[in-house]
């Protein structure tokens, strides 16, 4: 009986809510919208495309909210990387277009880092602050234009491309995911992340190197949100500074949906990526739902609002 | 005393410890030498400065002046896990554990075992050295893949301590092991303690509880203000004596 109960409590109700509420919208909008085109192939892999930018940046806010810090400035981080991407590509090839996006992510995500790891600065008020700088950066670069992206193998590598009649974007959502879960759940950077969310003495008393977690998590988030900012240009084929501008919340909510605590300790790489499908889906059915762009908002959140409420209930027993 | 303890050589030798704050002096002229399966009781009030002198022997703080001696040979540790690496183990009163991580994970924490190519977690092989320990040790926990979070007070104990165990090799560090515990977890810790003696490791223990200091240790040093008021064989001395060295009355 004793053990039953102890089994019980160990079946963290969380680590399931984002597989029944992926099948619960996912069994509601083929019933609902099944006659409207929800349930077609063609729109099917349409919420998977549109979903990798949000994937990508999921992946970097589980390392982060493991390691017990967040992030709010990806969104930014995506405009900004997106935007330099572009421009540099408008004069140079593909790799250093690239190379410029990715380090642009990569840099912001090392200033945090610093900011919140070695001066021990609040990351919720770092990145509240970057997130407005570079926010103002992304506008002030080109003057609130959108920057065409004209570089075809950019396209074709990032956007509307495929290999072996797989698009492109599928490609980087997997492999982003197979990688983000491997180092998260595999290696001992993985279990230094968890262990210094969990309890920041303690590693640090066992010989974890607390600061430099902090940093390389945060370096992970940004970089993450480079190849988002990519991915939206390839996909759109043009960058523009309100890119990645209304990702925050649905970000943190698939990650939170997805299992991931906000108080650091615990995550999920998988859970990340079906809570992104899984609020990729929603938008995707409250349109076709034919609802008016506020309403999509309300319910929208109310839906978020649920889903955060039953995946916390357990956190506090 | 057992005559083989007396012919090994010191394991720990503090010699003339003085370790000043700005200018608040935490501990004054502190001297004493730890031997292989010995357990030595540190007690004083509060502020007497036990924890600070932990802090020093597991290199947390570097000491004023005075000299720190592993085996006869002088040591200035950088950090703690210099110490570590010297085989000493520390046991805190928050005891350190990450509590949403398994049982397993804690024990090999910041040490954890990887095996393939890629450096993989080797997740049963911790598993199984864990199982190994807990046993041997007698710790009684679900498994070792339990959450901490899901462990009583005494089992947490119970894991700190076997983890103190299984990596030192020369000497651990108590700091008020059973201040939160209730009688029979704390039965259940000393013996954990008793045990690390029979694996002839050094312990230090700082206790508030004379009864417990009277059944575990070898010899109890006591401090008063920072000051080393003195040592004396647990056999030869008794409650009343030690008090009043505590108290100065």
């Amino acid at each position: 009986m004793q053990s039953t109960m102890q089994k019980l409590r160990q079946l963290n109700l969380s680590q399931y809510v984002v597989y029944i509420g992926f099948l619960l919208i996912f069994l509601f909008f083929a019933v609902t919208l099944g006659n409207d085109g929800f349930l077609t192939q063609r729109n099917l892999t349409n919420i998977v495309l549109q979903t990798a930018p949000i994937t990508i940046m999921a992946i970097g806010l589980v390392f982060v909210l493991a390691a017990g810090e967040i992030d709010l400035s990806f969104g930014s981080i995506v405009a900004v990387a997106a935007l330099g991407s572009a421009v540099v590509l408008g004069d140079y090839p593909l790799f250093v277009g690239v190379l410029a996006g990715l380090g642009i992510g990569l840099a912001i995500g090392f200033f945090n880092g610093v900011l919140v790891a070695y001066l021990r600065l609040p990351s919720f008020l770092v990145t509240l602050a970057t997130m407005g700088l570079f926010a103002g950066v992304a506008r002030s670069m080109t003057d609130l234009r959108s920057v065409p992206v004209l570089n075809e193998s950019f396209v074709n590598m990032f956007g509307s491309g495929s290999l072996f009649g797989v698009p492109s974007l599928v490609l980087w959502t997997i492999g982003a995911v197979a990688l983000g879960h491997f180092v998260f759940r595999e290696t001992k950077f993985g279990a230094h992340v968890l262990a210094t969310g969990d309890n920041a003495r303690a590693a640090q008393v066992t010989g974890i190197k607390v600061p430099h977690v902090r940093l390389l998590v945060m370096m992970i988030c940004g970089g993450l949100a480079g190849l988002a900012g990519l991915l939206y240009a390839g996909r759109l084929q043009a960058a523009r500074y309100t890119l990645g501008e209304s990702d925050l919340m649905t970000v943190i909510a698939a990650v939170i949906i997805g299992g991931t605590a906000l108080k650091g300790g615990k995550g999920t790489i998988i859970g990340a990526l079906v809570g992104s499908l899984m609020m990729g889906m929603l938008n995707n059915g409250l349109i076709l739902m034919g609802l008016s762009v506020s309403d999509q908002m309300i319910v929208r959140g109310v839906i978020i609002l649920i889903a955060v409420a039953i995946s916390l209930r357990d956190v506090n027993n | 005393m057992d005559l083989s303890n007396t012919q090994a050589a010191d394991v720990l030798q503090l010699t003339n410890i003085h370790k000043a704050f700005g200018g608040v002096v935490a501990i004054e002229d502190f001297s004493l030498n730890l031997k292989a399966g010995e357990i030595v009781a540190l007690v004083g009030d509060n502020g007497a400065g036990k924890s600070t002198l932990i802090k020093i022997i597991s290199g947390v703080h570097a000491p004023t002046s005075g000299t720190i001696a592993i085996d006869g040979k002088e040591t200035s540790f950088k950090d703690a896990t210099e110490a570590r690496a010297s085989g000493i183990e520390v046991v805190y009163q928050d005891l350190a554990l990450a509590d949403e991580q398994a049982v397993y994970m804690n024990m090999f924490l910041g040490r954890e075992k990887t095996k393939g190519p890629f450096g993989q977690l080797d997740r049963k092989g911790m598993v199984q050295e864990t199982e190994d320990l807990v046993k041997e040790l007698d710790v009684r926990i679900p498994s070792a893949k339990t959450t901490i979070r899901n462990l009583s007070g005494g089992q947490r104990q119970g894991v700190a301590i076997a983890r103190a165990t299984h990596w030192a090799t020369k000497l651990v560090l108590l700091d008020e092991p059973t201040a939160a515990l209730g009688v029979a977890e704390t039965a259940k810790v000393e013996e954990n303690v008793a045990a690390l003696k029979e694996r002839n490791l050094a312990v230090l223990i700082i206790s508030h509880s004379l009864d417990q200091v009277f059944r575990l240790s070898d010899r109890i040093c006591v401090l008063r203000r920072g000051q080393q008021i003195g040592v004396r064989e647990t056999a030869k001395t008794d409650k009343n004596e030690i008090v009043s060295m505590i108290t100065g009355v």
